[in-house]
């Protein structure tokens, strides 16, 4: 309770200002619709339609959470192409989207958090590497790799690399950085009195690296797979945009061509959703980590 | 200082040499490989003998010689690189870039210690074999000019279109991303700093400010594009709220980092509430901060540049690029891409420099500002 009561406060008071916004921004609509018929809209006529237009500007929460709760559960449980009466995931639900988001987000964080830690290791190690790779590898992040994305994914698949893949290297692109960063500043976090201290013992470089770079590296390890996990998945989310073989970014790619902006809305409490869960379990297995290596306070 | 056995770039030196001799010797394949290889052979015997010379002029002439060697070899392959060159082709690629590597050994050995212009040249030459690799490739394979255009096409479209590529640069870095990123961060500290004395506030914010850091905002962009318009105002919404949870979340972050004896002692000193935020808390959480001020360097540009795509006026390097890939002129899209990747290379670098100045106690800087003792 202690916890939870000030992150309730928070968004509690999001919710709210995000009301507010919804009237604001809506009441243009009833404006018009009132200008055209003749007569003048009422603050109460506002409020009143705010949260009911079909396609308002900014939709209200409550919405947002319909059109959520309607493509995915009831969907699934009553849809004809629902889990219940075909036996396999509807293609209109948001929890088959999420999946093939997730899927590939997954194994693009796979590749990219394996590739950084490798990465950190050898510029830590190697003096040539240090003073060769690291100045490139941030250069690559300013790339704007978003922004090309859908070239890469078009690129790839004219030569013939299609599915998971291309958008897995999208995802695996931008979360190696933050991984590698994270990781050579957690690998070199141990000052140097501590690294005196390996030497004086006599410890071998590899003793010196399993016993106290690793060790010291896991808290900067933990928080850099935090962001490379959320930056993968929005890797997979812009990946998706150009192919329309589902995910949620092709969701929200179809609800901005149709001007359904509940759906857009939908697609992204999908994937905050996603991204919360993805760092939630990193969260977890960080906490659990760090308390049983005696981080804790 | 490193022992004289481990002496850096000699393995890649030596097994540069060896591809060189047993291809020459095999009589190589048509055209210039042979002379490249024997290149590539003097380059790598001259670098060899640079780890075993004592003299700074000795070891300077050699690798002067090895690297000449090295880029002659390189560019006579790259002139002659045809598709399906054969194993000549490949082998006198894998030599210079063996050789490159042992270049880069021991000029990173060279420049360790150094300052200015050392610093510089092994990433320097590490960039460069990259590109070449990609020219000799893009050469080698017959890639189309439509999949992936070679660097020297690349370089002669940025030439050519200079003054399209620095209205778009000023369109999209200067008043989209720029702008953003001060907004963004700026709002994220004081909120941060604003918080902080709310314990009750500061957990809830944290939890949200990390859930909505996470979340892909870039989804958002088409959402202010409706909201603010096509011109670099909706660019520098997305880049605010691109950038506002990453600071506000390291700043957070940073400002619980002091440890207690840090805070004891200054409440032993009674300083007041600002006194100790001043003088201890701010600088201890500076090593956060500019981790999310490093971070948010790339999200400002990638998200100036992705709302371009919803919506923008004639100009700017997201409308150029979308525009572009449609005619199938990717060497004007990688032009633009290597404008976006020189600035942020350059935006990222100058917040880095500044993280050097305020941050030199942190043991991650400490070392790296000099002096032979670096790890």
């Amino acid at each position: 309770m202690r916890r939870l009561l000030p992150v309730l406060t928070v968004v509690a008071a999001l919710i709210v200002i995000w009301y507010a916004a919804a009237v604001a921004l809506n009441g243009q609509w009833t404006r018009d619709q009132a200008a055209r018929a003749g007569v003048e809209a009422g603050f109460g006529d506002i409020l009143r339609d705010a949260f009911v237009q079909e396609r308002p500007k900014l939709p209200a929460p409550h919405q947002v959470a319909a059109e959520f709760w309607r493509s995915t559960f009831v969907e699934e449980a009553t849809g004809r192409r629902g889990i219940v009466r075909s036996g396999s995931l509807s293609n209109r639900s948001l929890i088959y989207h999420g999946l093939v988001t997730l899927s590939a987000a997954a194994l693009g964080f796979a590749i990219g958090a394996g590739f950084g830690i490798l990465l950190a290791v050898g510029i830590v190690h190697n003096r040539a590497m240090d003073a060769s790779v690291m100045p490139w590898a941030i250069a690559s992040q300013t790339v704007p790799i978003l922004a090309i994305a859908p070239m890469i994914i078009v690129v790839l698949a004219s030569v013939g690399v299609t599915g998971l893949v291309p958008k897995a290297v999208i995802s695996a692109y931008l979360s190696f950085f933050p991984v590698v960063v994270g990781m050579v500043k957690g690998l070199r976090s141990p000052d140097p009195m501590q690294l005196d201290l390996m030497r004086t013992w006599g410890a071998s470089g590899a003793q010196i690296f399993l016993r106290l770079r690793l060790p010291a590296s896991v808290p900067y390890l933990f928080a850099s797979m935090k962001v490379g996990a959320a930056a993968a998945l929005v890797g997979a989310i812009v990946g998706e945009l150009p192919v329309q073989e589902g995910g949620l970014g092709a969701r929200l790619l179809a609800g901005s061509y149709y001007g359904q902006t509940v759906q857009i809305w939908a697609a992204l409490m999908a994937a905050a959703l996603l991204a919360a869960a993805i760092v939630g379990a990193i969260g977890a297995a960080e906490r659990a980590t760090l308390s049983r290596m005696g981080f804790g306070r | 200082m490193r022992a004289l056995s481990a002496r850096p770039g000699r393995w890649q030196g030596l097994a540069a040499g060896a591809l060189g001799l047993a291809l020459v010797a095999l009589g190589g394949g048509a055209g210039g490989w042979p002379a490249a290889l024997g290149l590539i052979m003097a380059a790598a015997a001259g670098g060899a003998v640079v780890g075993q010379q004592p003299g700074r002029v000795a070891r300077w002439g050699a690798l002067g010689v090895a690297a000449a060697a090295l880029a002659l070899a390189a560019a006579r392959i790259a002139g002659a690189a045809v598709p399906g060159g054969g194993a000549g082709l490949w082998a006198g690629v894998a030599g210079v870039w063996l050789g490159a590597w042992m270049l880069v050994a021991l000029v990173a050995e060279e420049a360790a210690g150094r300052r200015g212009a050392w610093r510089v040249l092994a990433p320097a030459a590490f960039g460069i074999t990259l590109l070449w690799l990609w020219e000799v490739a893009v050469a080698g394979l017959g890639v189309p000019q439509a999949i992936l255009p070679a660097p020297s096409a690349i370089g002669a479209k940025m030439a050519a279109a200079a003054d399209v590529l620095w209205i778009d640069f000023v369109q999209t870095i200067v008043k989209g991303a720029l702008s953003g990123y001060a907004m963004g961060a700026g709002a994220a500290v004081a909120v941060a700093v604003a918080v902080d004395r709310s314990p009750f506030l500061q957990r809830g914010l944290l939890p949200v400010g990390n859930f909505v850091a996470a979340l892909p905002i870039v989804g958002i962009a088409p959402i202010l594009v409706m909201w603010f318009g096509f011109d670099w105002q909706s660019k520098a919404a997305v880049v605010v709220v691109m950038v506002f949870f990453p600071v506000l979340v390291n700043t957070l972050a940073g400002l619980q980092a002091t440890d207690r004896a840090g805070r004891d002692l200054m409440a032993t000193w009674s300083a007041s509430y600002w006194q100790a935020l001043w003088k201890l808390r701010l600088p201890a959480a500076m090593p956060f901060v500019f981790n999310g001020l490093k971070i948010a360097t790339t999200l400002a540009l990638i998200g100036a540049i992705v709302a371009e795509f919803f919506g923008s006026p004639i100009k700017g390097m997201g409308f150029r690029i979308s525009t572009e890939v449609g005619r199938l002129q990717l060497d004007m899209v990688w032009a633009e891409i290597a404008v976006a990747a020189l600035a942020g290379s350059a935006f990222y670098g100058l917040v880095a420099a500044m993280e050097r100045r305020v941050t030199f106690w942190h043991p991650s800087q400490r070392g790296r500002a000099g002096g032979p003792q670096r790890r």
